[in-house]
């Protein structure tokens, strides 16, 4: 069975964005770039599952511009055994995207498809949903354990009060929680290795995909700005603050 | 133009998010709801519901069968709403994916019946945004709009059914693992308590429900704290986990990063106890106390 990983290169966690000046979208010129958190996961499920014998070959793919060629090789360096780059200078919308994955995933025949379940820059978590339903696959959403047994898979997802776990008959689109596993860090050997495995590029007109937006963008803005605080030097006078000044207790 | 909202009935009671998904979509026209599984009678009797359809043999829990049935009736709708939870953004990015939609997750406000306003990098940044698909398919985040109340509407029942199940894919729900707790709905609750890395431990945590039973404060938690195995995953509050806005917010221990921001900062009344003066958590905080956790809380459950 082949893992199919899809990856998205993000603006950096750690990096608190700016929205632009003209108000069109946020500053992402000079901006550390890297792998979406979501996705890191997804890929150590992949590895996981071709370790466990479950799976034979890991295939990741991005869709992007050149640049996003850096997260493919990354998640090669991790353990991923080849890299599709699908290539465009568009910022697809995860309808786009999943009509490419599609094609992609006709193409390549995976058992799994294991993504992250949301992009940090977005924050849509919808990508890996309309991909499942446009396959007529299942789904299994914020998972936070993985079983393969055969032709099914075992997954325990994430909900609202708790947990749940989930009999899915493969194949089937898995998108990763937080708390499906710890990714591991790329050796310095594994990094020059990847350098050598095999990154396919294709352009994404090829696919012969709609991949028009649904969705026109008439504005971003810096959310309102909270009143400076004041810093209190005793829990009584917190206490009279929250009771006469706030009035919530 | 008709909207329809997919209702979340928890313990014989609508969720507080899925009431404030039926204010959101009355902005677009009369209201109809789904309730998959028990609950028709109660969802009846919500204000400003016209229509309940009813699908007993289904659940929420498995999204295939749930989306096949959402996209029978579509047609009927302009506008598809559920509350932005765990049960929504599973359901209705499928539902979109059925009727080649672009779904709008998590809408904070509604400018007209096809403009939307979302926050986007963690709440850093808030989109505008406006929809060109016949029908819009959107998420709401229960926090900004107003719940409607539990009583007071009759709405008429009619039974709807999955009449093309032959392509839905077999998903069996195995097992559920609720975790018990008598505290409010973290959510809905007006006042939060939560706890970060700087509680220690488990034990420790204990420490913040003194306080919360005090308030009547639900408990939460930031990544780090859950990720140490302090607090339960259904803590999590922040762009991963749950997002709130109570009246009264109190971060214990937590430093505040940009994730768990996106989680809490449009809490009315913000309290930080930190004792890093230099914690990012005193830059949205109303009110900051530079001092240990550990003095703190006692003399806090004490106070109140």
């Amino acid at each position: 069975m082949k893992v199919l990983v899809p990856i998205k290169r993000v603006v950096d966690y750690n990096v608190k964005v700016r929205v632009s000046a003209d108000g069109s979208g946020v500053d992402t010129q000079g901006v550390k770039m890297s792998m979406n958190p979501f996705d890191e996961i997804a890929v150590e499920e992949g590895i996981r599952l071709r370790e466990s014998g479950a799976a034979k070959e890991v295939v990741v793919v991005t869709i992007g511009a050149q640049a996003a060629q850096d997260v493919l090789r990354t998640a090669m360096a991790m353990g991923a055994d080849r890299a599709i780059l699908v290539k465009t200078d568009e910022t697809l919308e995860p309808r786009a995207v999943a009509n490419a994955l599609k094609a992609i995933i006709e193409r390549e025949n995976p058992g799994i498809v294991s993504m992250g379940k949301q992009a940090i820059d977005d924050d849509m978590n919808a990508t890996g949903q309309i991909l499942a339903a446009k396959l007529g696959w299942p789904q299994a959403t914020f998972a936070s354990k993985v079983t393969i047994n055969g032709e099914r898979a075992e997954v325990t997802r994430e909900i609202d009060g708790g947990s749940a776990t989930y009999g899915v008959p493969l194949p089937a689109i898995i998108t990763a929680d937080l708390r499906l596993n710890e990714p591991r860090y790329a050796s310095l050997p594994n990094i020059m290795k990847a350098r050598k495995k095999p990154l396919e590029t294709l352009e994404l007109s090829s696919l012969g995909v709609d991949t028009a937006s649904r969705l026109t963008t008439v504005s971003v803005a810096e959310p309102a700005e909270r009143q400076a605080g004041v810093m209190l030097n005793s829990v009584a006078e917190l206490v009279e603050k929250l009771k006469t000044e706030a009035k919530v207790i | 133009m008709t909207a329809l909202v997919l209702l979340e009935i928890e313990n014989g009671t609508v969720r507080q998010a899925s009431r404030s998904a039926i204010t959101a979509a009355s902005a677009f026209g009369p209201v109809d709801v789904l309730v998959l599984g028990a609950g028709a009678e109660i969802a009846a009797r919500l204000p400003g519901v016209t229509r309940v359809r009813h699908a007993e043999s289904l659940s929420d829990a498995v999204a295939e069968p749930a989306a096949a049935l959402l996209a029978e009736i579509a047609s009927d709708y302009t506008h598809i709403v559920s509350a932005a939870s765990a049960v929504g953004k599973n359901i209705l990015p499928r539902l979109a994916g059925l009727l080649d939609v672009q779904p709008i997750p998590d809408v904070v406000a509604i400018k007209d019946a096809e403009t939307f306003v979302r926050p986007i990098y963690a709440g850093n940044a808030l989109a505008t945004i406006r929809s060109s698909d016949s029908i819009k398919i959107l998420t709401v985040r229960g926090a900004n709009f107003d719940a409607v109340a539990n009583e007071g509407g009759s709405a008429a029942i009619e039974a709807v059914s999955l009449s093309s199940a032959s392509n839905v894919p077999a998903v069996d729900l195995i097992s559920v693992n609720l975790s018990t707790s008598e505290r409010p709905e973290l959510e809905s609750a007006r006042v939060v308590i939560s706890g970060g890395k700087g509680l220690k431990d488990a034990e420790n945590f204990k420490l913040l429900e003194p306080v919360a039973d005090k308030l009547g404060a639900a408990i939460g938690a930031s990544r780090a704290a859950v990720d140490s195995g302090f607090a339960a995953n259904e803590l999590q509050v922040g762009q991963t986990g749950k997002i709130v806005a109570p009246e009264l917010y109190i971060a214990v221990g937590l430093s505040g990063a940009i994730q768990h921001l996106a989680g809490m900062k449009d809490s009315r009344v913000i309290v930080a106890i930190n004792l890093d003066p230099e914690a990012p958590i005193f830059r949205v905080a109303d009110y900051g106390l530079v001092a240990d956790l550990f003095t703190v809380l006692p003399e806090l459950e004490h106070a109140l």
